[in-house]
């Protein structure tokens, strides 16, 4: 039995490693922390939802779970209803974005467990410019990306540097800052965390009750273990 | 009381089903770890059919709402996340129950006659509840449900003459599409799963005429007292309906750590690629079926020999369909004089081991991308497997066997 166990732990640990290679950064993601949530929802509804939506979230469903009240986010971070029970959808037309940007842009309700929080985490921190793109903007996770910049005035805009590595091939070194934005390296990497934390918590609405169910539920599950052993032990002690 | 049950005796045989299937059904006193799975089985079944009437009353059979449908389930319907957890990752769970309950089979001998009939209605129970779990991942209409389903029905081309009218007429299209996802809803929610009662009903029918075998491989039957009830025997009812509920509590626990604390298991469960709606334009870089299909899909992509008449693919799909088929046959395969594996010598017991290595092996496998290492090791996998039951009739008769006790030890 623990061989077998053994044999089932080694089999597991080298599965589905991310594909491509490319490397990709840890985040640290708090559902616990509001105020990284709130802050991350305001990113959002300033800087995604005009191209992006997340169209299976409710904006009440936000404004109760992240601890809004319903005026502030009527006042302040919905844009595109006037129901406080309306879904987060883009007003941009879809056959309109397809022709702006070569391909519509894709509905985030889902992308944080479609992608992982490490992916998204590190596409938001990888772009730099690109003079031969047609939006002047590529990314290093994401080659050729249709989707521009749209946080470099908090970024800046930097070059990317590439170098040859030992067959030959471009790879990609470091970045040189252009022209810096609003934010240093140090808050718009948290700004990114807090974007993320909000697009993992859309993802899965549920996460907020889950985890503290779940610790309930094993507590209740470990309690009645005891009479159910008992009960057990207490028949089989004339079976010999 | 006693009048209301005499009242029911009179017209329905209430107390003597009770008694010949619980109180007064004689089970073998030493049952271990292993047979905690046959009850685990019917309670996923319960699990699943429960909770899949309420995912019914709430999703849409319909390419256009399914993907919404199921998420409307996760965010908006009160415990809709929970509901629908339990469900998905239940099957899962149900594989896994099943798997341990078969090879609890193989190593205590449980097929063995006189209960060949038990093994072959649980192969038959086994084939229907891939059908189920296959059909039923259509479902979210995921893109790694629709091209998984895509993979998997376009086998049945490789078929010589009618495979591509019989892949026509499974999906009701000429691809998958909104036909293919009403039919395979019908089979979900009501075909299949009634088999899958009839069946489960069938096995412990069977089950109960024959009586259990036991971690020694010994027919309790043989010994028994002046009341005619085996020694080495106790009433199922209450000593293992006690004791499957330590089993079913532990169970839970296992299955609550999963779906509240990592419910996609790193994509073992939920896989990434099926958070994105289907798109028939977009195929997934891997199409990596879920993981209790990956052994028999490995077998597919292991013959990879074009030589062969008839193309590399047909022969690949007719090893997956023998990988299968060859199951149904182990009663008649194992020719020891002995049942069980503590009685067994050590050929028995070297051939279980390296079969199940390479059955692991071939699971893991049909999870990474069929090219370079990877395809020989599925080759080596797929003649181990097939190996393990078409050299059984030898090895079980060569084998030096310990001499069996009369009782239970």
């Amino acid at each position: 039995m623990k061989k077998l166990i053994l044999i089932l732990s080694l089999v597991a640990s080298p599965a589905f490693a991310a594909g491509g290679g490319a490397h990709l950064d840890d985040v640290d993601i708090d559902l616990s922390d509001k105020a990284s949530l709130q802050s991350g929802a305001r990113i959002f509804v300033n800087y995604c939802l005009s191209c992006h939506s997340a169209k299976f979230m409710r904006y009440n469903r936000m404004a109760a779970d992240l601890e809004i009240p319903e005026e502030v986010v009527e006042e302040n971070l919905m844009f595109t209803t006037d129901r406080i029970g309306g879904l987060m959808k883009t007003t941009m037309p879809p056959e309109d974005a397809k022709k702006w940007f070569g391909k519509a842009p894709p509905d985030l309700s889902l992308i944080a467990r479609s992608r992982g929080p490490e992916w998204l985490y590190t596409y938001m921190r990888s772009f730099y410019l690109d003079d031969t793109s047609p939006s002047g903007w590529n990314n290093v996770l994401f080659e050729k990306v249709a989707m521009p910049h749209v946080l470099y005035n908090l970024q800046g805009a930097r070059n990317a540097v590439f170098k040859k590595d030992e067959h030959g091939a471009e790879v990609f070194d470091r970045y040189e800052m252009v022209k810096p934005g609003t934010m240093n390296e140090e808050e718009f990497d948290v700004a990114m965390r807090d974007l993320t934390s909000f697009l993992v918590y859309v993802g899965e609405p549920a996460k907020m009750v889950r985890y503290k169910l779940g610790i309930y539920v094993l507590i209740f599950l470990l309690i009645l273990l005891v009479p159910a052993y008992l009960l057990k032990k207490e028949y089989f002690k004339d079976v010999h | 009381m006693e009048k209301i049950v005499a009242w029911i005796d009179d017209r329905f045989p209430m107390t003597k089903v009770w008694e010949e299937h619980m109180a007064k059904y004689y089970a073998p006193k030493n049952f271990n770890f292993w047979y905690y799975f046959g009850s685990l089985a019917i309670l996923m079944l319960v699990m699943q059919i429960v909770t899949g009437i309420f995912l019914t009353m709430h999703y849409k059979p319909d390419t256009e709402l399914a993907f919404t449908s199921v998420e409307y389930i996760m965010r908006d319907v009160p415990w809709g996340w929970l509901i629908r957890y339990l469900h998905a990752i239940g099957a899962s769970m149900f594989f896994i129950v099943v798997y341990l309950h078969m090879f609890r089979a193989m190593i205590y001998g449980s097929y063995r006659g006189p209960r060949e009939l038990i093994w072959i209605f649980g192969m038959v129970i086994f084939i229907a509840l891939m059908a189920e779990s296959f059909m039923g991942y259509l479902l979210p209409w995921g893109n790694m449900s629709f091209w998984g389903a895509q993979v998997i029905i376009s086998l049945f081309g490789a078929i010589p003459y009618v495979g591509d009218g019989l892949v026509e007429w499974l999906r009701g299209d000429f691809v998958i599409s909104d036909a293919t996802l009403n039919r395979f809803f019908a089979f979900h929610v009501a075909a299949v799963p009634l088999a899958l009662c009839l069946l489960v009903y069938l096995h412990i029918v069977a089950l109960h005429k024959v009586g259990s075998n036991n971690p020694d491989g010994i027919e309790i039957k043989e010994n028994k007292d002046e009341n005619g009830i085996p020694k080495d025997g106790i009433p199922f009812h209450p000593y293992y309906t006690v004791k499957d509920i330590v089993g079913v509590v532990v169970f839970l626990m296992v299955f609550s750590a999963i779906i509240f604390f990592v419910p996609e298991l790193d994509g073992w469960f939920l896989e990434k690629d099926n958070f994105t709606p289907a798109d028939p334009l977009t195929t997934p870089p891997h199409i990596v079926p879920l993981w209790y299909f990956t052994p028999y899909y490995s077998i597919l992509r292991a013959v990879t020999w074009e030589w062969l008449p008839g193309g590399a693919k047909l022969w690949g799909v007719i090893a997956m369909g023998a990988s299968l088929v060859i199951l149904f046959f182990l009663p008649w395969l194992d020719k020891s004089p002995v049942k069980s594996i503590r009685y067994r010598g050590p050929l028995f017991k070297v051939a279980l081991a390296i079969f199940i290595v390479a059955f692991i092996m071939l699971g893991w496998l049909g999870t990474q991308p069929a090219e370079g290492i990877n395809t020989l090791l599925a080759q080596i996998g797929l003649f181990i497997y097939f190996g393990f039951f078409l050299l059984m009739p030898i090895y079980t008769k060569m084998d030096k066997t310990k001499p069996v006790p009369e009782r239970l030890t």
